[in-house]
């Protein structure tokens, strides 16, 4: 009877070798495991076996069981790993062919340096305001303490909706020819503290070229507090130029002349090719003009009812266009206006 | 403005100072510095050469070869193929590797087989002409050697001409046997007359021995080509120009550009329309001043006069004082034109002026160095000798210095005499009375005008100069007395002519100096530093303020200043910009942010570029043909759209009303550029006028559009339907469009919501796409965005998940197929009795066996209870009760 086991045991563990699927294996299971397998048959003749060799050959019939048992187990296993390499081999792609993508639209890139400046002036608790593109000259000059007889008054330079009738110095009707007549808007609908910017639309009489252009973007902005100083506009504007452009931006201050700001200032920041030594993006100056500022004139704060004995405050105001033209080394300002989506595609 | 740095140096002593420097203070001090141009970098290796010898080039008949000392060891050899150079002369030389202005090299090089070492140098090649040196004007003999017959014509100079040959008249060929140069741009020669031997002296410069000449018998002159009445042509090579010969007082080696004042370094600024004092010479050299903490040496004009006084002579009146509020001037007589000398004509070159005649010159001159433009009129031109300043009259007209006839009108100022406009102030003067060679007795006029009319002036008759960009800027009545003195000075150094005792002056405005306190604290308090007390009075000393206790008098040449945050701006100036200290702001915080219509204006923005649409920025104003091109009807109100009085042209000249034109030319701008596809939005502004208001309603609208790529009308209208999802609105219905002449009547929808018309979306009409020359059809969508925001659903509430399963259940019907789907799902939604969830529509079909004029329509429905599993029962019950709804309301039955 061991002999018979042993062999049971050779030929089982041979054919399970030799299965190469999972039906197989289940059949030589079945062919020696099973209700009517060999070995369940043999072990049922145990009964006919003296009864002193009985546990002996029982032990060793269990041993048998419990060898193919874990063989078939590990057969099993061997067997599902291969047919997962197989079905993976089967299912590979090619990486590298391109995905299906849905095509993404694109922002404008003079939205998108206006989104960035916004979100720096936000974050420093300034609010966006919005106004009336169509103007009136009181809000656009009058009120900015821009007189009669300005040259930007002219009809060269600034383009009008009407003559006006009363009082044509106020009363005219024309397209703003800069985002300023926001800081007198503001001032009339808010009380200080006020922290504000206004990025829009402007328009001034000049033919389109590669630097020019009829239409253009400039964003507004405008504190009036208690105490508030030219210092402060410093800081604030040597933090918003670290903020757009990093931590290393050098700013300078220079003296410059805006008829609704006194002290009024230009400024610049060092060129970040050149580090101030003077290159093509520079044209030599070392410095790249940024934007202008100063403190708001008090008479241009007076006139908005604002106390200047206690009040002052400071304003700045900066074109996108030449901003987004130097950031993304955009030659020609007609591409901006052009919309061709081969540009459009780039932001 | 363009100053000299050396004109500079004569006000304020800062020459140790580099370029760079300068630059930069000047800049931190509020006068902008544009470049600065070094004018000797021009020249490399250009010095002042001496002809040793010259012989006739071996191989040419035009050319000469010289020996040449430029100042160095050994001699250098040149040739040249100019005539007008002698032994002797001191002539510029750009040497081998020399660079002349223009960027031109020169190098060595073989001239037909004879080595040349450089080049010698014409004024024009040193970037100059004979205005900037008089004295270099060539005047050329007629050489007989060089005379070509103009083929087709006769010789009337027989080829082999010998001396006495008879020209014509008493002229005759004559040989030139030795020709000495006896002073600059004089010769003296010995020539064969063919009767013997004659001496005759010339200044004529391209003669050498050998040459044969055309002389006068006569009157024993050498002739010039224009003397015989030949054409250039005929004589080539003998012409009015040729190798500058120098007259200065200069050595071989000697660098050209500082022999010829060529070594000026300019400095361009860009003075700011508040600070007109600083367009002249001295209002920078102030500035400098104090920038570098020089002191600022003025200068007080002084005129001799010649004991006669003008106001036996001339008299002034002004007629409208409210444009003049100021006139000076003063009378020169025996007047000599001629050039002015070397060193006003350098500085005027240098100050980007031609020099023209020395009266002129000391007009500009003055103007530049006191920022007060003068005019010089040719006094035997004044009738009346009687100078009144008043408006034109109507109809009134003259024709200008630059020789164009001008128009006048009664808002514009002029000079008149007693009959006639001599000048229109402040822009230009009248050829009438302009200076001239034969001009003897010159009015110098240095006046104040009213800046507004001078500019508005200039500007109608399209003539910007020099002076009348100065005076609209508004300019100091005080300096117009030391301006013309200053003038007449000059014409006393110069010698050209004797200055009449006296002024005319007359004041036609009070000038009472402005005055303000001197308020330290409040200063210190703008700037947020603590600037002394001292230090501002010190700033303000230095800059001409004068100061009287607390009160501060500006002075007349600073109309700018008039507050206390003028004072401020000035003390900060010298303190330094950047040296003011940096903080950042105290007091009370505020929140700051995006309200609701900006945050969804960028919500919308990034779900639309999700969608593949780019953003696109377009003109607000637009063609009105524009209207036209989208077929808008006549009588569209959006016609009547706000009119710009002065647009750049027709195609922007009226405010948009709708953006549809805008976003339709983008994409046919797109198509023609070959862009198979394209996909916009924009967020763009339309501006409607409003009754009895000066301002527009100005509306946000958001468009999309776009054409090819597989776009159709349900992609479309599912990106706009995606939009109104994403912000949150829920009772979107679409309604067709057959009237909008823009669109497709097939294809074209409103968009409602809550009743309220909100936009239009749809395929383009083929007419239109055929107006902007588009083939694929293109799509475009207008929504009013603040409409879209009011309709926004703004609280959300959770609804819970469903706890029970649902039952689908297909259905199809058949109806007339012009019954609209959204009136078969509205029908759905009514008919079931609260079970049915979603309706889904999944099929639609025309054809066999479907009769004619009727479509099937299938839709898969969902329905569920809210409380327990729905029997198929209840199901059942539900359908049949769409379904009689169906037929009721769309005469759709089951399939």
């Amino acid at each position: 009877m061991k002999e018979e086991l042993a062999k049971i045991r050779e030929e089982a563990l041979e054919a399970i070798r030799n299965t190469d699927v999972d039906s197989a294996l289940d059949a030589v299971r079945v062919k020696y495991l099973g209700k009517k397998g060999e070995l369940t048959a043999l072990l049922k003749q145990t009964g006919k076996l003296p009864a002193e060799e009985r546990p002996v050959v029982g032990q060793l019939a269990n041993e048998v069981r419990t060898t193919l048992t874990e063989a078939i187990a590990v057969q099993k296993k061997a067997l599902a790993d291969s047919a997962m390499e197989l079905r993976l081999a089967a299912e590979t792609v090619d990486v590298t062919i391109p995905g299906e993508r849905t095509d993404l639209g694109h922002i404008h890139p003079l939205t998108k340096v206006v989104d960035e400046i916004t979100e720096v002036f936000t974050g420093m608790g300034f609010e966006v305001a919005d106004g009336p593109e169509i103007e009136l000259a009181a809000y656009n000059f009058t009120r900015l303490n821009t007189d009669e007889g300005h040259p930007g008054r002219e009809w060269t330079d600034t383009f009008y909706i009407t003559e006006g009738h009363d009082d044509p110095k106020n009363d005219a009707v024309l397209l703003r020819s800069q985002t300023s007549p926001m800081q007198i808007r503001v001032m009339e609908q808010k009380q200080p503290p006020i922290r504000m910017i206004a990025p829009g639309r402007v328009f001034r009489k000049d033919e389109a070229d590669a630097t020019h252009s009829p239409m253009f973007h400039q964003i507004e902005g405008m504190v009036v507090d208690k105490g508030i100083t030219m210092a402060d506009l410093k800081g604030t504007l040597n933090e918003v130029v670290k903020a757009l452009y990093g931590p290393d931006a050098v700013t300078r201050f220079r003296p410059h002349h805006f008829p609704f700001t006194e002290p009024s200032c230009e400024v610049d920041m060092q060129c970040f090719e050149c580090r101030g030594k003077g290159c093509s993006v520079c044209k030599g100056e070392g410095w790249i003009e940024l934007l202008g500022a100063g403190m708001i004139h008090p008479k241009v704060l007076e006139g908005c009812g604002i106390d200047t004995d206690v009040y002052s405050g400071w304003a700045f105001g900066m074109g996108v266009e030449r901003l987004a033209m130097r950031r993304y080394g955009i030659k020609d300002l007609r591409l901006v206006y052009e919309n061709d989506v081969r540009f459009l595609k780039q932001f | 403005m363009r100053l000299s740095r050396k004109w500079l140096n004569e006000f304020v002593d800062c020459g140790s100072v580099s370029d760079k420097a300068f630059a930069e203070a000047m800049t931190l001090s509020g006068s902008k510095v544009e470049t600065v141009e070094d004018h000797g970098a021009a020249f490399k290796n250009v010095v002042v050469g001496r002809i040793l010898s010259m012989e006739r080039h071996p191989n040419s008949d035009h050319m000469w070869v010289l020996d040449m000392d430029v100042g160095e060891d050994v001699p250098i050899q040149i040739c040249t193929g100019a005539w007008n150079i002698h032994e002797g002369d001191l002539v510029p030389v750009a040497k081998h590797n020399s660079l002349l202005p223009g960027g031109h090299k020169i190098t060595k090089g073989k001239l037909r087989g004879v080595l040349s070492n450089g080049m010698l140098c014409s004024l024009t090649e040193l970037g100059l002409d004979t205005r900037d040196f008089p004295y270099g004007v060539v005047k050329p003999a007629a050489i007989l050697g060089d005379y070509h017959v103009i083929p087709g014509e006769k010789p009337s100079i027989p080829e082999d001409i010998q001396p006495g040959h008879r020209i014509y008249g008493k002229i005759v060929a004559a040989r030139v046997l030795s020709c000495q140069t006896v002073g600059y741009g004089s010769y003296a020669l010995t020539i064969d007359t063919g009767k013997g031997e004659a001496e005759t002296t010339t200044d004529c410069q391209n003669i050498h021995a050998g040459d044969m000449i055309c002389y006068h018998t006569g009157e024993g002159t050498v002739l010039t080509p224009a003397d015989i009445h030949a054409q250039q042509r005929e004589f080539p090579n003998c012409i009015e120009d040729g190798i500058f010969v120098l007259n200065e007082d200069c050595k071989p080696g000697d660098d050209i550009p500082a022999v010829l004042g060529l070594d000026d370094h300019m400095v361009e600024f860009e003075i700011t329309p508040n600070r007109p004092d600083c367009l002249g010479v001295i209002g920078l050299a102030r500035e400098a001043a104090v920038t570098f903490g020089k002191e600022l040496k003025l200068h007080t004009p002084e005129v001799k006069g010649c004991g006669d006084t003008i106001v036996d002579y001339a008299d002034v009146d002004i007629l409208d004082p409210d444009l003049c509020p100021r006139y000076c001037g003063r009378l020169v007589r025996n007047v000599k034109i001629g050039p002015s000398p070397k060193w006003m004509r350098e500085r005027l070159r240098a100050s980007g002026v031609r020099p023209i005649n020395n009266i002129v010159d000391i007009t500009n001159y003055v103007m530049i160095e006191y920022g007060q433009p003068m005019h010089s009129f040719d006094f035997a031109c004044v009738e009346g000798h009687h100078i009144n300043v008043r408006r034109a009259y109507p109809g009134e007209d003259m024709t200008t210095l630059d020789g164009k006839a001008r128009k006048l009108k009664d808002t514009m100022l002029v000079i008149a005499d007693e009959k006639k406009p001599i000048c229109i102030a402040g822009v230009m003067g009248g050829e009438n009375s302009e200076i001239t060679d034969q001009t003897t007795s010159v009015f110098f006029e240095s006046a104040n005008f009213n800046g507004v009319s001078i500019r508005k002036t200039a500007t109608a008759l399209g003539m910007r100069t020099e002076a009348s960009g100065r005076y609209e800027k508004g300019l100091d009545p005080m300096n117009t007395l030391p301006a013309v003195e200053r003038a007449c000075e000059l014409v006393e150094l110069l010698g050209c002519g004797e200055v009449l005792d006296g002024v005319i002056d007359v004041v036609a405005q009070d000038f009472t100096p402005t005055s303000l306190k001197l308020e330290p604290d409040k200063v210190n308090a703008l700037l947020g530093t603590d600037i002394p007390e001292e230090e501002m009075r010190k700033t303000l000393l230095d800059l001409g303020f004068t100061l009287d206790g607390d009160t501060i008098y500006v002075p007349s040449w600073r109309g700018d200043v008039s507050h206390y945050s003028d004072i401020a701006e000035e003390v900060a100036r010298f303190y330094g910009y950047n040296n003011l200290p940096t903080t950042l702001m105290h007091g009370e915080t505020t929140r700051g942010g995006l309200n609701r219509s900006q945050k969804a204006s960028n919500y919308v923005g990034q779900i639309c570029r999700g969608l593949g649409y780019s953003e696109i920025l377009t003109y607000s104003f637009i063609s009105p043909s524009y209207y036209n091109k989208i077929r808008m009807a006549e009588d569209d109100p959006r016609r009547k759209s706000i009119t710009i009085l002065n647009p750049l042209g027709e195609d922007t000249s009226i405010m948009r009303t709708t953006a549809i034109p805008s976003l339709l030319e983008t994409l046919a701008r797109n198509y023609s550029h070959r862009n198979p596809s394209a996909r916009l939005y924009e967020l763009a502004r339309i501006y409607l006028p409003q009754e009895g208001q000066e301002l527009a309603n100005e509306r946000k609208m958001l468009c999309l559009g776009g054409y090819g790529g597989n776009l159709d009308f349900f992609s479309f209208k599912g990106a706009v339907e995606t939009v109104l999802e994403s912000l949150g609105i829920e009772n979107a219905r679409f309604t067709a469009e057959k009237n909008d002449p823009t669109f497709h009547p097939g294809r074209c929808t409103t968009l409602t919501v809550n009743g309220k018309l909100v936009g239009v979306l749809g395929q383009v009409h083929p007419l239109v796409n055929e107006n902007y020359g588009v083939e694929p059809p293109m799509f475009a969508a207008q929504l009013d965005f603040a409409l879209l925001l009011e309709a926004q659903k703004r609280e959300i509430t959770y609804l819970p998940l469903p706890k029970f399963p649902a039952v689908e259940r297909d259905i199809a019907v058949v109806c007339d197929t012009d019954v609209p789907v959204a009136s078969l799902t509205d029908s759905i939604s009514r008919g079931g009795k609260g079970l049915v969830k979603e309706v889904k529509l999944f099929d639609i079909y025309t054809g066999k066996p479907i009769p004619e004029g009727k479509k099937s329509v299938a839709f898969s429905l969902r329905l569920r209870a809210e409380d327990h599993t729905l029997t198929d029962t209840e199901a059942d019950a539900d359908i049949q009760s769409v379904l009689a709804q169906l037929e009721q309301d769309c005469g759709a039955v089951l399939r």
